[in-house]
């Protein structure tokens, strides 16, 4: 009880010098956790995989088209128990410079493609009347309220990879099953697509990005990717089919030396936590030596000055990490908010939370040791006669 | 006899150099008596006090304490030791300045197993002993520096101790506070009998002490 009170006590000695610390700390937290936080809404696709589906695209690269052809005899594998296609629509929304105006737009097979992801809910009458037309595309209820789209509202897209100016009516609006599910996606009818391009690029027609199909069993998917690539080995687009989990890190392993430098960064950052600590408790504990040695000298014995050190260390890096916490919060939901769909799925994750906690902790040891050591192996006698 | 040092010497190392401090000392102080050490600056008198009270080792020779050999406790024995023997009187008074002087005082009694209350009551006594009962809230920073040293005094005699060791208790007092200090001193060893060893430059604060030993290039003169 005395060592918490007197840890207290010291803690608010230099009340400026605390306060700086605990928001060196605070900040240093901060930032870690946003930085961790972004790592991890970085491969949220890989995170949202489902176990069971496999995609199939071009041997040579996902931007290469599959001959549609391929659809039934993929669906003859044993194995594969559903099959649909999909495909990378491109296409700008109003002004392409600003990011809250980017956002997945595929075109998609209109009968099989949402069975295969029961992850987006939807309401059967938003499913019928999506079917019903021609240009309906259905959209995620996150990018329906950052743009402000309802049921009947018109989408235009100026299209890139499919040139022309093209129009969708908005039919549906699908939610995600959990926190976990991107909610920014924009799906419309691949026959759309293909008559539509039919008309002025006829060499295009036929075509699809990728199949996604579904397994009855996910130890056959070796097997699986194995025979589907073997059928195609010698036809005119030779085929890559791995699992959702590896082809979403596909495209996560592209930016990975972004992804490498956030992360020494949050390492970095672990650092600066510890050094501003450090330096804070080797000169709190250097400016006590003489009382430390008056406390050794009354009979206080080491653990008692371990509790001093330590505890002042351990107070300072536990209030300056929930401070730290605390400004998290309200820092990823802002930058959620400003990338909306750049970002589909940012959130700051219990593991963030115990890491971020863990840094904290950690530092607060670490800064302690040092001085701790020091002060407990100096003589009485020399520290009775320290000059503060 | 309640001191009894024997043969001790002690060395210090800087670097590679060793620096021979006392020199085959031996002293014999019986109880209740208040002994002056002098000598110039150097000569060893805070190193023989540093070791009749525990807080420093001897090179070699013994050091027994109201019948125990302190020199053959380990650290741990040592630190248990002190807290139930020796009261100590600092020159700078090294008061937590954190805490009151009701807090500072009771620091020692923390190590015992008096409850709450008594520990009040012991300190309460301390306090009133040295003159300062009505300043037990006050901070060092809010009481002069003669106040401080009887704040210092008060804890070190709150234990009950059989030893009171005292480097240079009036070295940073003005005259007048000086005076009270050693008239505090020598009512300690004369009403409460109080086995008391002193350092001191001052010839005044000296002159209250029974017995004087002159300390020189760590030798007994």
């Amino acid at each position: 009880m005395f060592v918490l009170r007197l840890v207290l006590k010291n803690a608010l000695r230099h009340k400026l010098r605390t306060s700086l610390t605990i928001l060196g700390i605070g900040i240093a937290v901060m930032s870690f956790g946003f930085i961790r936080t972004i790592v991890t809404a970085w491969s949220a696709g890989v995170e949202a995989s489902a176990a069971t589906r496999m995609i199939t695209r071009h041997a040579v690269s996902f931007i290469f088209p599959l001959p549609l052809a391929y659809r039934d005899k993929i669906a003859r594998i044993p194995g594969v128990d559903q099959v649909s296609y999909a495909n990378w629509f491109g296409g700008n929304y109003k002004d392409p410079n600003d990011w809250k105006n980017f956002f997945p737009r595929l075109a998609v097979d209109d009968e099989t493609y949402f069975d295969l992801y029961p992850e987006f809910l939807l309401s059967t009458e938003d499913v019928e009347a999506f079917k019903k037309e021609r240009n309906a595309c259905i959209i995620g209820a996150k990018l329906a309220r950052e743009h402000g789209l309802k049921r009947g509202d018109l989408i235009p897209i100026d299209g890139d990879i499919y040139p022309g100016e093209w129009e969708f009516v908005v039919r549906g609006v699908y939610r995600g099953k959990d926190a976990t599910v991107d909610e920014t996606q924009m799906f419309f009818h691949w026959q759309y697509l293909d008559e539509r391009v039919g008309q002025t690029q006829p060499m295009r027609v036929g075509n699809v990005g990728w199949y996604i199909l579904n397994v009855k069993n996910p130890d056959e998917m070796a097997r699986v990717a194995q025979e589907v690539d073997a059928f195609f080995l010698n036809s005119r687009a030779a085929t890559k089919t791995e699992t959702e989990k590896e082809f979403q890190q596909s495209f996560v392993s592209q930016s990975s030396a972004i992804i490498s430098s956030l992360e020494i960064i949050s390492i970095i950052i672990v650092g600066i936590i510890l050094l501003v600590l450090a330096n804070t408790i080797v000169m709190a504990a250097r400016e006590r030596t003489r009382e430390h040695a008056v406390l050794k000298t009354l009979g206080f014995r080491p653990f008692h000055v371990i509790g001093l050190i330590g505890g002042e260390s351990m107070l300072i890096a536990i209030v300056g990490g929930a401070l730290g916490l605390a400004l998290t919060f309200p820092v990823v939901g802002g930058f959620a908010e400003s990338f909306p769909t750049f970002f589909p799925v940012v959130e700051l994750q219990i593991m963030t939370i115990l890491l971020a906690v863990a840094v904290a902790v950690f530092a607060g040891v670490a800064a302690a040791l040092f001085p701790t050591i020091r002060t407990l192996r100096s003589r009485i006698a020399d520290g009775l006669r320290a000059v503060a | 006899m309640m001191i009894e040092v024997e043969n001790v010497s002690k060395a210090y190392h800087r670097d590679s150099i060793e620096i021979p401090v006392l020199n085959n000392i031996s002293i014999s102080v019986p109880e209740g008596e208040f002994l002056a050490l002098m000598g110039p600056s150097g000569s060893g008198k805070t190193t023989l006090l540093n070791l009749i009270a525990g807080i420093d080792r001897p090179d070699n020779g013994s050091i027994v304490i109201n019948g125990t050999d302190i020199s053959r406790l380990n650290e741990s024995q040592m630190a248990r030791w002190r807290a139930d023997n020796v009261g100590f009187v600092f020159q700078f008074y090294n008061l937590l300045p954190v805490l009151t002087a009701f807090e500072n005082v009771e620091l020692p009694l923390l190590l015992t197993r008096l409850s709450k209350k008594e520990r009040r009551h012991h300190v309460e006594s301390a306090l009133d002993l040295v003159g300062l009962g009505d300043r037990m809230g006050h901070t060092p920073k809010q009481l002069s520096g003669g106040q401080e040293q009887r704040v210092a005094i008060a804890r070190a005699i709150v234990t009950d101790p059989t030893v009171i060791v005292a480097d240079e208790p009036t070295g940073d007092l003005d005259k007048v506070s000086a005076e009270e200090i050693m008239t505090l001193l020598e009512r300690l060893n004369t009403e409460y009998r109080k086995t008391i060893v002193m350092v001191t430059h001052d010839p005044r604060a000296a002159e209250k002490a029974h017995k004087f030993m002159h300390l020189d290039k760590g030798e007994l003169s």
